[in-house]
């Protein structure tokens, strides 16, 4: 009789602390939806920002800007991010590895707001200018800990059966690694990119000093750069109603984006564990 | 003897850091045979396989010493290349490991390929398969994946991935440990066929196997080489006491 009562009490308990937990992101979600949605629509997504008291204008330089900047990002962050980790997986407890491991954890853990302020320091005051390119360095910093992280995990769950497979081949090393690891652990390593992604895409502090924003269209490195979370922070923090109905906007297009790359992430997951099972 | 011999192991000892898990053993392998190696769990067999196509060398802290002659050269002297070697002396796991993410004909391929040699894929491939006797199985399936083969199939695909860079001695690591009694019955008479060009060595926990499958059998305890002679003659009339006591069951 106790037991029963207390099973259905901690029942009870685990199911009230879901409800509890779900509750804010149901909220939000409703919100960004009931307040978001209006705003939504092809001018809104294609078009430039209007001068305060001006009807209509849109996030595109914002939209456009941010996929600049995350190219770029990419461009710096995939090789170093994804070279840590194939190094990491090789080397295994090697002093050397060990550190960079410790490194990557330390950077991990550095807010993002300090990884914009190195970035305005290292770059901007010795450039003299904001510009995309800076922007992207903070958000390739952002990007490293989790590429090198993701890499490892993925090539270290390639089983030693494999690379021996290969190796008794007759294939050298670097080879076993590259074509038949490598292989094995892409969809691995494509689900961190897509989380590295989607966790660059919302970062907002590291680009505040570094990418600034503008007005405009611009695909030049070398200029400020509008993306789409400073301007729903410039909208939001505004005191005009017609901006801030817009930054709603432009947060729910942000979470639809961060959203998507998470789904592609889940699904490459899948379809790695799917083609690993054994039939 | 070792005029003629495929494989002249000579004082060979491996180990891992301060254990040793062979210990001087020495023996010849004559060409175009099976030969198979016996002993009870942690005797030493797979590390004396290992040292052979010189991937004991891969584990933490691996050591060996003394010789062995494949072709005439030892494989441990100086300059010598292990990634060469290995194209000549090919090996099968006893977990089939074939490359998940690669079709049928893409896994047999793999060796081909990754060793640089591209030319007539198809033929090497159609031959490797049908040496594995694995071609009428396959030949309508050549693009589907690895894995939606049987253990026993995933086996002999493993088998023809090994056979297709050409080498003169396949050594196998308990190649049916993992598999049913009909897909062992397979892989046993694959063993009979691949001896008419090939030099088999083949680890087995199982004497019925050995009995079997190998014209010559050495019994390994503790690390050293305690018997080697032709099979028929190790498991009716064991010279050594202690053989005689393994094969009838007495420990082991």
């Amino acid at each position: 009789m106790r037991r029963r009562l207390a099973d259905r009490t901690f029942t009870l308990a685990c199911g009230l602390a879901v409800a509890v937990a779900l509750v804010p992101l149901a909220s939000l979600l409703w919100l960004l939806l009931a307040r978001g949605l209006p705003v939504l629509g092809w001018g809104f997504l294609t078009g430039l920002p209007k001068p305060v008291g001006e009807a209509g204008g849109g996030i595109g330089n914002g939209l456009l800007g941010s996929a600049l900047i995350l190219a770029l990002a990419s461009a710096l962050g995939l090789p170093v991010g994804i070279g840590a980790g194939l190094y990491l997986a090789e080397a295994g407890e090697r002093p050397l590895a060990k550190a960079v491991r410790f490194v990557a954890e330390v950077l991990g853990g550095v807010p993002s707001i300090v990884l914009g302020l190195a970035v305005y320091a290292l770059l901007v005051r010795p450039m003299h200018r904001f510009s995309a390119l800076a922007g992207a360095v903070a958000l390739a910093l952002v990007m490293l800990p989790t590429l090198a992280r993701a890499t490892e995990e993925a090539l270290r769950l390639v089983p030693r059966d494999l690379r021996e497979a290969s190796l008794a081949l007759g294939a050298s090393e670097w080879r076993s690694g590259l074509l038949v690891v490598a292989r094995t652990a892409a969809g691995g390593i494509a689900t961190g990119v897509c989380l590295a992604l989607a966790r660059a895409a919302g970062e907002t502090a590291p680009l505040l000093f570094t990418a600034l924003g503008n007005q405009f269209w611009n695909l030049r490195p070398d200029q400020p750069t509008a993306s789409l979370p400073v301007q729903i922070f410039t909208y939001a923090i505004s005191p005009y109603p017609d901006w801030q109905r817009q930054a709603w906007g432009a947060a729910l297009v942000l979470l639809l984006l961060v959203g998507l790359l998470n789904l592609i992430a889940r699904f490459a997951t899948r379809s790695r564990l799917g083609a690993g099972a054994a039939r | 003897m070792s005029g003629q011999a495929a494989i002249s192991i000579g004082a060979l000892s491996a180990g891992f850091g301060r254990t040793t898990a062979i210990r001087g053993v020495t023996l010849d392998v004559p060409p175009r045979s099976v030969t198979a190696i016996i002993g009870p769990s942690g005797c030493g067999k797979s590390t004396l396989l290992r040292c052979l196509n010189r991937m004991h060398e891969l584990g933490e802290g691996a050591w060996a010493s003394g010789s062995v002659r494949i072709g005439g050269a030892d494989v441990y002297a100086p300059g010598e290349d292990p990634v060469e070697l290995r194209r000549r002396v090919g090996m099968v796991f006893q977990r089939p490991n074939p490359f998940p993410t690669l079709s049928i004909f893409d896994n047999v391929a793999a060796g081909p390929r990754l060793t640089g040699r591209r030319a007539d894929l198809e033929t090497v491939v159609e031959g490797s398969l049908r040496r594995a006797a694995l071609w009428d199985e396959v030949k309508d399936r050549l693009r589907a994946s690895a894995l939606a083969l049987s253990g026993g199939q995933q086996q002999r695909l493993c088998i023809a991935r090994a056979l297709a860079v050409d080498p003169q001695v396949l050594l196998m690591d308990e190649p049916a440990s993992a598999l049913d009694p009909i897909a062992t019955a397979r892989i046993e008479e694959l063993l009979h066929e691949l001896r008419a060009d090939l030099t088999v060595v083949v680890v087995t926990h199982s004497m019925q196997q050995a009995a079997r499958i190998s014209d010559q059998t050495a019994f390994l305890y503790m690390g050293e080489l305690v018997e080697y002679a032709p099979t028929q003659a190790l498991f009716t009339n064991p010279r050594v006491r202690r053989t005689e006591d393994y094969i009838t069951g007495k420990f082991g």
